[in-house]
């Protein structure tokens, strides 16, 4: 071991997640010295594009920022406007969001878990390695996610870009029958959830954890999806239409998405690990013993752990997609009518990345004016930075590739949608380290 | 390579200005997705994998539209490296929703959405692949048909044309014999001069079609805005009608320019 020199970590594209960025750390010794998660993605503009149409088009045009997510997109876009417009939903709508909601996170989750991060924990470049040794996993996981898109397929019409989410509720609702044919791919899939957290259980985790703010919804009666108060782990508990009071959006030079931070605080973490800690006491009894039973026990402070926690998540939606199929009736009409007229709303929902928030002010016509839409990613970007700040030190004996590959693991810890963000990931790591290693 | 001597082909997924919906449906192919992966080499899929083989590819698929100066020196790159190259969705093929900028101005709009607009770098216009190189194929949709793509992945492999239909959404109501929205509830529709390909989703779920998937081959798009009118539809909402997410292609284009102007 003797004098120091710089050596670059350096991958041109980060693979598996959702869009295009690269990061670049700076190491001094054990020293970081800077840490960028850049974005490149193009900026698409859509709060720009989005003034002069009609609010009827908001969720259609606000879906196509994510093909992973655009079921959230849909639904920040529809409760913002119905609260610009004091619109009040048919309680069957309500359920149905959920339900829909229910078919993204899984789809989403089941995406995330199997295909693009475990293959880090098991040493495979991607899910299609995997199965040659994983082959049963490999299929659970196909099986899984076909029925989280059966779901979305259902009541939006396909699984990317659905066509039925309308302001004041859906153009067509299910019929009771149709949505009780989910039910044995469902139970299946509740089963399938379940083993999923243990398989996840299985997986080897590094030693790191770290002391987050945690950001979510939170409702008085149940786990959230399209409802609820925004609280944090450190007193925050806001209304929607407060969020832009105590949030902020910074544009940094080297990516095109705004970092977002706590005003006065900093970075925050948003997404499944925030609604687990935030959360655990309204998710239903199976979901409960199932995290007790792999040792999850709140608060998780090792993002790695996500992943049983989008596992636990996955339990939660199948149970509480069943249930909502027991209790539906369908609504009297499948939307309420909207008169075009004059307002401002705010609405937070739960991605299955975390909260997506979105504002928009209409005019007399029902026109937008502005809008302005905060994607989880952007949320997650400062903390994601942070945590490699604290975690890329750790790496410094480790042999370049494996310690990049880490690095790598770390940002898909946070399954970033960089499309959404902005939004293309490449990974650089440059640190010095010491000879010979 | 396989020992057995002949290689499988090479697939390769690039991503330009998009929202990752395409590529996705690979993904969203549960049950072929396997069995494509035995049939071909995925080589070059960063939303699936870390691993990278270089080209030259059998198949390239391009998702997304140009809307950066680095973006139109790599899509000739792309092009190079790709034997076939196919755009897959409504951003390679007509500019995608982004194309809205075409109409406005695009410094404007950056500054809308950023602080400190000069740390971003973009085109005046988002334009469609084929604008830049030539291209062998372009599946249309918004998102595309994941049966199309593996349909079309199978016919280039067998080195036939892809059976996938050009003409309009209305032949697909006829065929599920959905009662026409449009004449029975006069409810605008833009599926007389979209091209097929959904399965009439829209009209099937009781709501018009919005034009997913683009101009159909010989589209009167004149004779539908005149009936957009006579449903009681102001000029703004002809022009929006059109300038949605195939706005740039030209059969569009010229219509919503055409009720701009009024």
């Amino acid at each position: 071991m003797s004098a120091q020199k710089s050596r670059t970590i350096r991958v041109d594209t980060l693979a598996r997640v959702e869009g295009e960025g690269a990061l670049y750390i700076k190491m001094a010794g054990e020293r970081v010295t800077d840490v960028k998660l850049k974005i490149f993605e193009p900026p698409r503009l859509f709060e720009a594009f989005l003034r002069g149409r009609h609010f009827s088009e908001a969720p259609d045009i606000t879906a196509r920022i994510c093909g992973i997510c655009p079921v959230a997109y849909q639904m920040s876009a529809v409760h913002a406007i119905e609260r610009a417009l004091g619109v009040r939903i048919d309680p069957a709508v309500r359920l149905l969001r959920r339900l829909f909601y229910c078919g993204e996170w899984i789809e989403s989750h089941v995406l995330h878990v199997y295909m693009l991060h475990a293959p880090d924990f098991l040493g495979f470049q991607d899910v299609i390695a995997m199965a040659k040794d994983h082959r049963s996993v490999v299929e659970r996981a196909l099986r899984l996610k076909k029925i989280g898109n059966r779901i979305v397929s259902l009541l939006g019409g396909r699984e990317i870009h659905p066509i039925s989410a309308a302001v004041g509720g859906f153009y067509k609702v299910p019929t009771k029958y149709q949505l009780r044919e989910l039910v044995e791919d469902l139970q299946w899939a509740l089963e399938a959830s379940v083993a999923t957290a243990r398989w996840t259980a299985t997986l080897e985790f590094p030693d790191f954890e770290q002391d987050y703010e945690f950001v979510a919804l939170r409702h008085p009666d149940e786990y959230p999806f399209n409802e609820g108060r925004l609280v944090s782990n450190r007193g925050l508990d806001i209304d929607a239409a407060e969020y832009e009071d105590h949030f902020v959006e910074q544009q940094v030079k080297h990516s095109n998405a705004l970092h977002s931070v706590v005003r006065g605080r900093g970075s925050y973490l948003v997404g499944p690990m925030a609604r687990f800690n935030l959360n655990f006491d309204k998710l239903p009894e199976a979901a409960q013993r199932v995290a007790r039973e792999v040792n999850l026990t709140i608060p998780v402070r090792n993002p790695f752990r996500s992943i049983i926690v989008r596992a636990i998540e996955l339990v939660f939606a199948c149970a509480e997609a069943l249930r909502i199929i027991q209790e539906y009736e369908p609504p009297a009409v499948p939307r309420v009518e909207v008169p075009n007229r004059a307002g401002v709303g705010q609405a937070i929902t739960e991605a299955p990345r975390g909260i997506l928030y979105h504002r928009y002010a209409l005019d007399e016509k029902g026109l937008i004016v502005t809008a302005k839409i905060v994607p989880p990613t952007s949320q997650n970007q400062k903390r994601i930075e942070d945590d490699l700040r604290e975690y890329a030190p750790r790496l410094v004996a480790w042999p370049l590739d494996e310690a990049t590959w880490k690095c790598e693991q770390a940002i898909r810890n946070y399954d970033p949608c960089i499309s959404c963000a902005t939004h293309f990931l490449r990974l650089r790591v440059e640190r010095a380290q010491p000879d010979g290693a | 390579m396989s020992s057995k001597g002949k290689r499988k082909p090479r697939i390769a997924v690039f991503k330009f200005a998009s929202c990752d919906g395409c590529q996705l449906s690979l993904l969203d192919a549960e049950d072929e997705l396997l069995g494509v992966a035995e049939a071909v080499e995925i080589a070059h899929f960063p939303e699936a994998t870390r691993s990278v083989l270089k080209g030259p590819y059998d198949i390239g698929l391009v998702e997304g539209s140009i809307t950066t100066h680095q973006d139109a020196q790599r899509i000739q790159d792309v092009r190079r490296q790709c034997k076939t190259l196919v755009t897959i969705g409504a951003c390679a093929t007509a500019g995608g929703i982004q194309a809205l900028r075409n109409w406005k101005d695009v410094d404007e709009f950056v500054r809308l959405v950023y602080a400190t607009p000069q740390f971003i770098s973009t085109l005046k216009l988002s334009t469609p692949i084929a604008e830049h190189v030539p291209v062998d194929f372009e599946l249309r949709g918004c998102p595309i048909n994941k049966y199309h793509l593996i349909e079309l992945i199978a016919a280039t492999l067998a080195g036939r044309k892809p059976n996938i239909p050009s003409y309009s959404v209305c032949l697909e109501c006829k065929r599920k014999a959905n009662v026409c929205i449009a004449v029975a509830r006069g409810t605008s529709c833009l599926g007389p001069v979209t091209q097929a390909g959904c399965g009439a989703l829209c009209p099937s779920y009781d709501r018009g079609c919005y034009g997913c998937y683009g101009p159909m081959e010989t589209p009167n798009t004149a004779s539908l805005a005149n009936q957009f009118h006579i449903l009681g539809q102001s000029d703004g909402q002809i022009t929006r009608a059109f300038r949605g997410f195939n706005a740039w292609s030209w059969q569009f284009r010229k219509a919503s320019e055409e009720y701009e102007r009024k």
